[in-house]
């Protein structure tokens, strides 16, 4: 199968190129460049207009397979996560049965290599069944497959349990990922405390409950010497913490999630469960602070926490829904719309935040667009603005905030291993 | 019907049909008689003085801007007072004798409450009895309910048994908003979580107003479990709206969040608080409500946050007092000020009654108008 791409604009470095041609051969990029000539391509895409840009790299999402196959599977997850333009995904671990043991990862590797159209990562569980009290086989679920440890969704409470895991994550070369939440601060909240939780009546999670536990990563990585990402930043603090922690030669890394950029705890009001997401939706300051970690770097990764709900799970009492959103049919867009177009971001730094450096944090050889690497690219038009409609997701789910959002970035054509596994006018 | 009368007519109360019967037939020999003037007079007040209401402002029936009432941040100013205004009306209607108009013939009214109640309940039920309206409870702890039907799911049962309004009262805030969007009956609020329980607030209003004339620039200290009370959110969301004062006082660690962006005053002492009051609201500290650690001792709670007639002294000579009950005795107040000739805790339910019908008719008036 080969592939000729012609005309496209590619990103080197801080700058655009624009004219290029690629061909793709036998899974790899073998060329790159202006005026290929090649005469036995058996597809060839004009690619005047778009960008070609390395297939995105997602650290954080939720596949809900096994266990959840109602909310998504490893089929429609990756199909989504292709859709949005997402061409390796790491998985997090909190399904039924939880990804604490070999004989799920290997369910999960192989039914993706069979029905997946992205590359799939397992991430494993730190804990046995996600309890935070016993560590898992972190050797043996390494050796099945996956690439790094969470307890997503539920925090590790005990923090020498966390400690643990870190110098025991850090012999066998696995990241650590934190999700930073003081569960007793948090005291059963169902969004951001503040103002707006006051007048809907809803009990509300402090941000404190994210930038205590944040504090106790940081300092227990200084203290391990072993490095831990922070899932999903979205309080000014936090990024304070990890800025400050950061120019101490901590060994931290941090994502955000585009919800966190883009909207704020207003859009809880006349209690829209879309917006029921944890951590929550916080105050404009915060989303300010994390626009500005973004900037400097202090938040260096992109991530969706695509997290699928189905319908009857959402269209319940706010209290009682389900926590997150759809995300990976938005996240370029947003990214593109709420941080290049308001000039917070140049479009290769948004890039890299969803390529290389969330490959590099699951140290995974992805996210770049290189001649001898995999062929792993999208193409994207980000000119011409259009409106996120939910009924068009490849998701099993739709439950997103952003259903109506005018924005630009589409992806037109996404290429995994060298073959076309989604394209607009497929 | 409203279109064939047009003439002008005269108000007639049934408390001077009343004295008139008395009057006329002191002898049980005209009991007959006096029947056949009863159904004259229960018609004529039908007609009479129930089409004074309905035709209000220029002849037509007025009404609220939603479908639903959810809560007081969602109204104006207007409508608030509209209420209030139509409450008085039916006020007269529930101190008579006569507790029977047509407004709500033919309405089917349902009350479904997932907690407890006894005030607002009652009150909802005989508002829209004094209405000829069908009015049915919904007990949940024998109803679909336990067997693990969700809200929605009865939400449109109770829709297609034909429920032109359902009150519902739940222990999740939001929860009425989420049936009002999916149910096409009206909604109303009868107390949700933590957020808000605009009836009782609109009662309290009419309590006060009917005191002291206004609303506007009146002193009102709210002292009390704020963070967990529906009753005090409404409160303070309705009266700062209406132009009053509002003071609040609470164990810091039950002061919801931000809640002075309202335009309430946050009070260092419970003195500062009532200081140059019109009203003192106490408010039901929600034992079932507390999780752990928000306060010691209820014998902490009565010593530095309870009302008692030391710590009143400051307030205004003809000082108000309030508390939506259930009271706990000597714990949010000493039963010295819960039975003062200035409480109102008690009298205060008249008015829930005469709210509720304002609020029913008002309603209904959406879809006959």
């Amino acid at each position: 199968m080969r592939i000729l791409v012609r005309n496209a604009k590619i990103i080197q470095g801080d700058r655009t190129e624009t004219g290029v041609d690629l061909l793709i051969r036998d899974g790899l990029i073998v060329s790159m460049g202006r005026g290929i000539i090649e005469n036995e391509a058996d597809t060839i895409i004009d690619a005047t207009g778009l960008y070609a840009l390395p297939g995105l790299v997602d650290a954080h999402c939720h596949l809900r397979d096994p266990g959840f196959e109602y909310k998504e599977d490893i089929e429609t997850g990756t199909m989504s996560a292709a859709k949005g333009g997402f061409t390796s995904i790491a998985c997090m671990p909190n399904t039924n049965p939880p990804v604490d043991n070999a004989a799920v990862v290997r369910y999960i590797v192989e039914k993706a290599s069979q029905k997946g159209v992205v590359n799939v990562y397992p991430i494993g569980a730190i804990t046995k069944g996600l309890q935070g009290s016993e560590l898992s086989e972190m050797g043996t679920l390494k050796e099945a497959g996956i690439v790094a440890v969470s307890d997503d969704g539920k925090p590790v409470m005990n923090g020498d349990v966390m400690k643990k895991a870190m110098i025991y994550a850090g012999q066998f070369g696995l990241p650590v990922i934190s999700h930073c939440e003081d569960v007793n601060i948090a005291d059963g909240g169902s969004m951001n405390e503040g103002f707006v939780s006051t007048l809907l009546g809803l009990r509300g999670i402090p941000s404190a409950a994210e930038a205590v536990m944040v504090a106790r990563e940081i300092i227990l990585s200084e203290y391990t010497g072993v490095p831990v990402h922070i899932a999903h930043v979205s309080t000014k603090t936090s990024v304070e913490l990890i800025r400050h922690a950061k120019r101490r030669g901590v060994r931290v890394s941090a994502e955000t999630c585009p919800h966190y950029f883009t909207l704020t705890e207003k859009s809880c009001l006349g209690y829209d469960t879309n917006a029921k997401m944890n951590p929550p939706l916080r105050s404009e300051e915060d989303r300010d602070a994390v626009i500005e970690g973004l900037k400097d770097g202090t938040i260096e990764i992109i991530a969706t926490d695509h997290a699928p709900h189905h319908d009857d799970e959402k269209n319940v009492e706010f209290e009682k829904a389900a926590n997150g959103i759809v995300g990976f049919e938005t996240a370029l867009a947003l990214g593109y719309t709420y941080l290049v177009e308001q000039g917070h971001l140049t479009l290769p730094e948004l890039i890299r935040k969803m390529t290389v450096n969330p490959a590099r944090m699951l140290r995974i050889d992805k996210g770049t667009l290189e001649c001898g690497k995999a062929a792993d690219l999208i193409l994207v038009d980000f000119d011409n603005e259009y409106a996120i409609d939910v009924s068009n997701f490849a998701s099993k789910s739709r439950n997103s905030p952003f259903n109506g959002f005018r924005v630009k970035g589409r992806v037109k054509t996404t290429i995994v291993n060298g073959r076309i596994v989604w394209s607009e006018s497929m | 019907m409203t279109h064939c009368i047009r003439e002008k007519r005269k108000l007639l109360s049934s408390k001077t049909v009343q004295t008139v019967q008395e009057s006329l037939f002191p002898s049980p020999g005209f009991r007959n008689i006096i029947i056949v003037f009863k159904i004259v007079s229960r018609s004529a007040y039908y007609f009479f003085y129930a089409k004074t209401l309905i035709n209000r402002k220029g002849g037509r029936r007025m009404r609220l801007s939603s479908k639903d009432l959810l809560g007081l941040a969602d109204m104006g100013s207007d409508e608030i007072t509209l209420i209030l205004d139509t409450a008085k009306d039916m006020k007269k209607i529930v101190t008579s004798s006569m507790k029977r108009v047509n407004y709500l013939q033919g309405k089917s009214v349902v009350t479904l409450f997932y907690e407890n109640s006894t005030r607002t309940r009652v009150s909802f039920e005989l508002a829209a009895k004094y209405m000829g309206a069908h009015a049915v409870n919904v007990s949940v702890s024998t109803s679909s309910v336990a067997k693990g039907e969700t809200l929605i799911d009865t939400g449109k049962t109770l829709e297609a048994m034909g429920t032109d309004i359902i009150i519902i009262r739940h222990s999740q805030s939001g929860a009425p908003h989420f049936l009002a969007k999916n149910v096409k009956s009206s909604v109303i609020n009868a107390g949700d979580g933590m957020h808000e329980h605009p009836t009782q607030a609109l009662l309290d209003m009419m309590t006060m107003r009917e005191v002291f004339g206004t609303l506007e620039g009146l002193k009102v200290a709210i002292i009390g479990d704020i963070s967990h009370s529906r009753v005090a959110r409404s409160n303070i969301i309705g009266l700062t709206k209406m132009g009053a004062q509002v003071n609040l006082y609470a164990p810091a660690t039950l002061m919801p969040p931000f809640i002075e962006k309202t335009g309430a005053r946050i009070c260092p002492t419970i003195e500062d608080a009532v200081a140059g009051c019109d009203v003192i609201m106490g408010l039901r500290l929600q034992l079932e409500r507390q999780k752990n650690a928000l306060f010691p001792s209820t014998c902490e709670f009565s010593k530095f946050f309870g009302l008692n007639p030391e710590n009143i002294k400051g307030a205004g000579k003809n000082v108000l007092f309030m508390h939506p009950g259930p009271v706990n005795r000597g714990v949010e107040m000493t039963s010295s000020i819960i039975d003062a000739d200035n409480s109102y805790i008690n009298k205060q339910v008249t008015n829930g009654v005469a709210v509720r019908m304002a609020i029913l008719y008002l309603l209904t008036g959406r879809e006959t108008v």
